[in-house]
């Protein structure tokens, strides 16, 4: 009877104490996660905050409401609103997406389907370029552009796309379209198709997951471009988001931290929306080829 | 398709490759010619290039900015990537244990990385660890005072190496991929032989993870030596104070772009190259001794 009760016993206190240190580790986990994300949430929280709460004020619930912010951020420069930051900014990133598309596709289904001669060294050169740092064609690109008068356009921006120069993307593709049943092509063989239809009417719909992560991940680092925009861009008129973020430093001082918070909570939000629609593919993404995120 | 070519015509390939071809020879192996070409030489885009020999790089060892940058970038390299790779290492550990929730706690730990890298981040940083900013009030709410932590020389630095660890959630995700493809047989036998859990973690957890941990070490350690947003931003373009967060390809950006000295900046890109081929040489040449893949035990 005593064995008995005090093995219940035992069982029980091992259970509850199992039970504690699963408890302790989401606290933990939570915690700590709730303080990284602390910063973000307090910017989009002091957003709409008047300047002084801004910094006073560490707790997230504004004692002032204001909406002044978003006003005066939206018309950062005269006659100049950041409405146009935004439009250039999703022109510039919705182009170079479909490009990118188009053209690492094509040099993906090249180097994983077809062969040709020098492939294999091609192929290597490509993957060496996939690490390789963009300063050492900097200088040489910055004169070509110039060259051809396209600095202050969005040409030096999106050329190197149409041109297939994100390797990284090509890389991936060539991963999964390696996994597509080569079977497929020669059936499509058989029935007379030639290489090019079997690029658009099976190789392509088949890499359809690898063709979505490609243009989640274009978009975010596009959107997010800051060094090639400011060398690039000159005119306000032109100029994307980041660029537009920048003003507000630019005018330093006197420079309102509310309408930078607010303007900045915007910049985010394009970015946020993609997340929470594609997270699966962002993580798997991430996961399966370690893109830098 | 191996040996046998599916298609003769092999102008196919070529045909798709077009594109790639065209930016390969004239935006990549073309320009990076050329930048070697003007490393030594001086230019500044409106004359042609003077030949200088070797200049340039001896320039640089005289250049007290140039060697601040470098100091700046490696001490940010050696701090920020073991920080941000340990605490991706533990919360995925911590993640993998079977969690309930681990959707919505992985996403929580993804989103600073997410949003991390953009402008809008960067001047957040500014603006919390300046003077009034919120890092200083919740101190003052323990009653420490704070400084200014961004306009100090000596403290600058660390608010972007506590930047980059901040981001340490997509080398999580990657780590959290890697620890679901270790199989459960080797801790179920390790049990079995009585192994702790410290033992389990460096016996089978390590070793197996090993090739991951090599992977995002190398993209780290090349990643991070090319930060340029946070500083700018931080620094209003200026590296400062005291060239304190003056990282190499600012300066660069700056001796290229701000002074015209596009023969130098092309010199520092390549001495940049040069380091990274070297370093990951080096990683590679050591990782026969400590990353294990598994093929090797098979064969």
């Amino acid at each position: 009877m005593t064995v008995e009760y005090t093995m219940t016993y035992n069982r029980r206190a091992a259970q509850t104490k199992k039970l504690l240190k699963k408890l302790l580790i989401h606290l933990f986990i939570l915690g700590v996660g709730l303080i990284m994300i602390y910063p973000i949430v307090w910017m989009l929280a002091s957003s709409f905050k008047p300047d002084y709460l801004i910094f006073s004020d560490p707790g997230l619930w504004p004692k002032e409401f204001t909406l002044e912010n978003y006003r005066t951020g939206w018309h950062v420069v005269r006659d100049i609103t950041f409405g146009i930051f935004f439009k250039n900014s999703f022109i510039v990133a919705c182009i170079a997406v479909i490009v990118n598309l188009i053209t690492c596709s094509m040099a993906a289904y090249a180097f994983a389907r077809l062969s040709f001669p020098l492939r294999n060294i091609f192929f290597a050169c490509m993957l060496l370029t996939v690490m390789l740092p963009t300063h050492v064609t900097l200088v040489p690109r910055y004169a070509i552009f110039h060259y051809m008068d396209w600095i202050d356009t969005y040409l030096p921006l999106l050329v190197p796309k149409v041109l297939a120069t994100d390797s990284f993307f090509i890389f991936l593709m060539v991963q999964f379209m390696r996994g597509i049943p080569k079977d497929l092509d020669e059936s499509a063989l058989i029935d007379g198709a030639g290489p090019v239809k079997i690029y658009f009417k099976i190789v392509i719909p088949l890499a359809v997951p690898a063709l979505i992560t490609t243009a989640i991940f274009t978009f975010i680092w596009t959107w997010d471009d800051f060094f090639s925009q400011m060398l690039y861009l000159n005119t306000v008129t032109k100029y994307t988001v980041p660029l537009g973020l920048r003003l507000f430093i630019d005018s330093q001082g006197k420079s309102s931290w509310g309408a930078v918070f607010a303007m900045s909570v915007l910049s985010m939000i394009p970015i946020t929306i993609i997340f929470f629609i594609f997270q699966r593919y962002i993580v798997e993404g991430i996961a399966t080829t370690g893109i830098k995120g | 398709m191996g040996r046998r070519h599916s298609f003769n015509q092999w102008w196919v390939g070529y045909l798709f490759l077009t594109p790639w071809l065209i930016g390969f020879f004239g935006l990549v192996l073309g320009p990076m010619i050329y930048s070697l070409y003007l490393s030594f030489t001086n230019y500044n885009l409106l004359n042609a290039p003077q030949w200088v020999g070797l200049a340039n790089f001896q320039e640089m060892l005289h250049d007290q900015d140039y060697l601040d940058s470098v100091k700046v970038t490696l001490t940010f390299v050696a701090l920020a990537v073991p920080l941000e790779l340990t605490a991706a290492l533990a919360v995925a550990l911590l993640l993998n244990k079977g969690i309930r929730g681990l959707g919505i706690y992985r996403t929580m730990y993804y989103i600073p990385s997410l949003l991390g890298g953009s402008v809008a981040i960067a001047l957040l940083w500014k603006n919390i660890f300046g003077v009034d900013g919120l890092v200083n009030q919740v101190l003052a709410y323990f009653g420490i005072q704070g400084k200014g932590w961004v306009s100090n020389p000596d403290t600058a630095l660390y608010t972007l190496i506590i930047l980059a660890t901040w981001q340490f959630g997509s080398a999580m995700v990657i780590f959290l991929a890697g620890l679901k493809q270790i199989p459960n047989e080797l801790y179920e036998a390790a049990a079995v032989d009585g192994a702790g859990g410290w033992r389990k973690f460096w016996n089978i957890t390590m070793p197996m993870l090993s090739p991951v941990l090599f992977f995002n070490l190398i993209m780290k350690i090349i990643n991070s030596m090319q930060v340029f947003t946070s500083s700018y931003i931080v620094s209003n373009g200026t590296g400062g104070p005291v060239n304190s967060t003056l990282f190499y390809t600012l300066y660069l950006y700056r001796q290229g772009f701000s002074y015209f000295n596009m023969g130098y900046a092309s010199a520092m890109a390549w001495i940049l190259l040069i380091v990274l081929a070297v370093l990951t040489g080096i990683l590679f040449l050591t990782s026969k001794y400590w990353v294990y893949y598994e093929n090797e035990r098979e064969a």
